[in-house]
């Protein structure tokens, strides 16, 4: 199981964590239609290392960035995301 | 090729059994081909199959990171049906249940396919509607579904625990009689050796590593053996979709995930159909040499690392052994994970890619295993034709932005929730 060091919380298990989607997925709302299409179905889907939008949805609900080798598993860094 | 038959075999007792040739031979690469098929897994064996039989295409390469069949292939739990509700799903499905009665004939090697049935579980009085629901839209277009009241489930799985004190209670359930289970390796090897008779070249242990391009068109691949030229080039490597796309330049509809399979200690008979729950998102059935094979829910965040975590090894077994007791005095042996080409619906793309003479077969969420013959001949057809053909239109690439989504579990657009 994975360890993930909650900005807030500290070491937590990986079951409290829910992941949401990549950095680069997310729709803002002032986006052109086509721009919203390609960013909320399309992924670079990386064999390596990609930024990705995590939640301790069974902890404090916060949101956090994870940059995470999707082969090794290994989180090269966590940090908080959005207004604290 | 030497042709597998009760005759050969006694032939053979005469002289040792050391008349049989090798199955399929290890050729050099050629400098080009018509068609190059990137991923030696079921569906990219059974596309150079039916290219060269049905299509007389037989200038084709089946070109493999590593050994044929090591991929999904070799990582799935061997579950064929074709209950799924959607028409474009169930159409395409039953389309390959149909060749799979007969593979191994037209193959002449024993896929072992097993239909003992494919029970689907009702859990409350929704689910015995989705399930009748169900199963009115498979029988409107002709495609076997039985609805069963919990007695009749209970005579018909005996291990299950259907009394009212089990924790997933059981109402009832759905049957595809004509369901089952195949031998996952042996259709591998089917199709490679009844490509390889064909002419197809095999080569394993080359890996894609870029495409050459002209002009917009692509002209070959880059592999850790060389360049090798092609006419048109299919993409067939469900797990690994992404990353091969990206070495074209595209982005797909696809994340990568990480789906795990146990097994236990063989023991005796016990299980004789496959054990499905939707609502749960766990499956049982036993293998031939006696192991019960379980599986469960993917891992939820993308990783195409080939092993997955302890969370959902404890999910799928606890779900187990709720539905069936006995399971808990049996030891598990061994887990395994495959990696899944998530899409944004659930449903697979057979489809050409934005750059000419570029194609993709993925998609395939976790339910890839079953299709493995309708998808090679699906592929096999846009392959030599350059046309989809009329049961996979439906699974364009396209599909996203018309808002033509086929979203069987109708969770939205989520790789992360099928």
């Amino acid at each position: 199981m994975l360890l993930i060091t909650c900005p807030h919380c500290g070491n937590r298990a990986q079951t409290e964590f829910d992941y949401v989607r990549t950095l680069d997925s997310i729709v803002t709302l002032d986006m052109a239609p086509e721009a919203a299409m390609t960013t909320l179905f399309e992924r670079s889907n990386p064999r390596g290392i990609d930024d990705e939008l995590w939640r301790h949805s069974h902890g404090c609900r916060q949101f956090m960035m994870l940059r995470r080798n999707r082969v090794t598993h290994e989180i090269a860094s966590i940090t908080p995301w959005g207004a604290a | 090729m030497s042709r597998y038959s009760a005759l050969a075999l006694l032939r053979g007792a005469l002289t040792g059994q050391r008349h049989w040739d090798r199955a399929w031979r290890d050729p050099e690469p050629k400098q080009s081909y018509d068609v190059i098929v990137i991923g030696g897994g079921g569906h990219g064996l059974a596309t150079a199959y039916y290219l060269a039989k049905v299509h007389g295409v037989r200038n084709v390469a089946v070109l493999e990171k590593g050994w044929i069949g090591g991929g999904n292939t070799g990582r799935n739990t061997t579950i064929v049906r074709s209950n799924y509700r959607q028409a474009p799903l169930h159409n395409f499905f039953e389309f390959g249940l149909k060749m799979w009665e007969s593979l191994s004939d037209d193959l002449n090697y024993n896929v072992m396919f097993s239909p003992r049935g494919a029970l689907l579980l009702g859990h409350s009085d929704a689910d015995m509607a989705r399930l009748a629901q169900l199963g009115d839209a498979l029988r409107c277009d002709g495609i076997d579904a039985e609805l069963m009241s919990r007695d009749e489930v209970a005579r018909f799985e005996p291990s299950l625990d259907v009394s009212d004190r089990a924790r997933f209670p059981i109402h009832g359930g759905l049957i595809q009689r004509r369901g089952g289970t195949a031998r996952h390796d042996a259709v591998a090897w089917g199709y490679a050796r009844a490509a390889d008779g064909l002419g197809v070249d095999i080569i394993q242990n080359c890996e894609v590593t870029g495409f050459a391009m002209a002009g917009g068109t692509v002209t070959g691949v880059e592999t850790t053996r060389g360049r090798i030229g092609a006419g048109r080039i299919g993409i067939c490597v469900a797990g690994n979709s992404g990353h091969v796309a990206r070495l074209a330049g595209i982005k797909l509809p696809i994340e990568s995930q990480t789906l795990q399979a146990f097994v236990t200690e063989p023991v005796k008979p016990m299980i004789d159909t496959v054990i499905m729950s939707m609502t749960l998102h766990c499956y049982i059935s036993q293998s031939d040499k006696g192991g019960i094979v379980l599986g469960g829910d993917p891992d939820r965040f993308p990783s195409y690392a080939q092993r997955g975590l302890p969370p959902q090894i404890e999910k799928a077994a606890t779900e187990a052994i709720a539905l069936v007791p006995a399971l808990s005095r049996l030891r598990m042996v061994r887990s395994w994970a495959g990696v899944t080409d998530m899409s944004f619906d659930g449903a697979p793309i057979i489809a050409p890619l934005p750059v000419d003479g570029l194609y993709l077969n993925g998609g395939w969420c976790y339910g890839g295993f079953k299709a493995t013959p309708a998808s090679g001949w699906m592929y096999a057809h846009l392959l030599a034709t350059g046309e989809s053909h009329a049961l996979t239109r439906p699974f364009a690439l396209d599909r996203f932005a018309r808002g033509a989504t086929i979203d069987e579990t109708g969770s939205g657009p989520q790789p992360t929730s099928r």
